[in-house]
């Protein structure tokens, strides 16, 4: 399962929550919004192997 | 997770609020927690017209996408401050005018250097000690609320968060910097004449659920920092408090609101904090405590390129 966060990279072992796939990777719930195929994700939803996870900032240059 | 509401699949969890909802629920949920901010407040009425000031970012795009959808009479305002790096600015500013024009949204554009002779890092070069952020923030400032008096609108309203205040409160109470302790607020109304009235209609919705926002409604925004951002103490201190919300849920609203409270009870400052003494400046009229000429008008008369051309002439758009 792959996770994208700005320009890193990370591939992970599927049946992970998002909250723990965030734990492995160094990420704070707080500081990240979670999607997958366009749609947010909440952090208890189960990653599957085939998944690509976009991770967006929360906080963003613009006001 | 399940939606609040009606127990479709949750798309945002607030543990701050206990509350998870979808999609179609969070987006009537920010607007009313929106309007709640703006009666609360006493921020403007239906009525009034709000000069907004956009940056292309997810939360003044956000802000306006709202204020347009519940019907308030709003004009943008982008300021183009002529950062180059990784054309920021030309970015920033088409994605203003491509939202104008997907929702037939009354916007104007002032460009720095076109208006005043140079742009943001510029002048910042140019006037060596101050920060460009410092510099950008005055100038920002000075245009905006000069717009806002000239166009007779009744408040300028900008898309500062929650977390944003709780980053400022922060910094201000480090520095116990009292003057500014007493003057943070959700509106700052206009108290004298050359001063309009500014009000932050997102202050009590935390960052990430304007991320959400954005995310949900399919707002096209700038999703990259500003390249002047970097290791900005703002970022810092938004880094310490998501920590601080992660193991107690709800800590910045805590904070922002409790202080908010205390201080309008009288628990905090004493009258003379906010005490300050203000003068028309000798140029733009605008209020300054800044004997003779304010910050902003000090920018471009001493030794900028174009007013030294003019021989000292006052530099087109400075008044």
């Amino acid at each position: 399962m792959k996770l994208i966060y700005r320009d890193k990279e990370w591939e992970l072992k599927g049946n992970t929550t998002v909250r723990d796939a965030l734990k492995k990777v160094g990420l704070s719930p707080e500081a990240v919004l979670a999607v997958r195929d366009g749609k947010l994700l909440t952090d208890d939803v189960l990653l599957r192997p085939e998944d690509t996870v976009k991770l967006i900032a929360v906080v963003s240059g613009g006001r | 997770m399940k939606c609040k509401k009606c127990g479709a699949p949750a798309v945002i969890n607030m543990r701050q609020h206990r509350l998870a909802l979808c999609g179609e629920h969070f987006l009537e949920w920010v607007p009313e927690q929106m309007q709640r901010a703006i009666e609360h407040y006493h921020m403007f009425t239906p009525e009034e017209k709000v000069l907004v000031a956009v940056s292309g970012g997810k939360d003044s795009l956000s802000l306006w996408d709202i204020l347009l959808r519940q019907g308030y009479a709003t004009e943008g305002i982008y300021i183009n401050l002529g950062i180059p790096d990784g054309d920021y600015s030309n970015l920033s500013q088409q994605k203003v005018e491509q939202f104008a024009a997907q929702h037939n949204a009354a916007f104007r554009v002032v460009n720095v250097k076109a208006e005043y002779g140079q742009s943001i890092p510029e002048v910042a070069r140019r006037k060596r000690g101050r920060s460009v952020c410092g510099t950008c923030g005055l100038i920002k400032r000075h245009v905006m609320n000069q717009i806002a008096c000239e166009g007779g609108f009744a408040a300028l309203a900008t898309g500062h968060n929650l977390d944003d205040e709780v980053s400022f409160l922060f910094q201000n109470t480090l520095h116990w910097a009292t003057g500014y302790l007493a003057r943070q607020a959700p509106v700052l109304p206009a108290s004298r004449a050359g001063l309009s009235r500014k009000v932050k209609p997102l202050v009590r919705l935390y960052e990430r659920e304007m991320a959400a926002y954005a995310l949900v409604r399919g707002i096209d925004y700038i999703y990259e920092e500003c390249p002047h951002a970097k290791g900005a103490t703002t970022l810092v201190n938004k880094e310490l408090f998501d920590r601080l919300e992660l193991s107690s849920p709800g800590a910045k609203q805590q904070f922002y609101l409790g202080f908010l409270q205390a201080r309008n009870e009288g628990r905090l400052l004493s009258p003379e904090a906010s005490a300050v003494e203000l003068h028309a400046c000798e140029q733009c009229g605008q209020p300054t405590t800044a004997p003779g000429l304010c910050a902003f008008c000090r920018l471009w008369t001493e030794g900028n390129p174009r007013s030294d051309r003019e021989h000292g002439g006052t530099p087109n758009g400075a008044q």
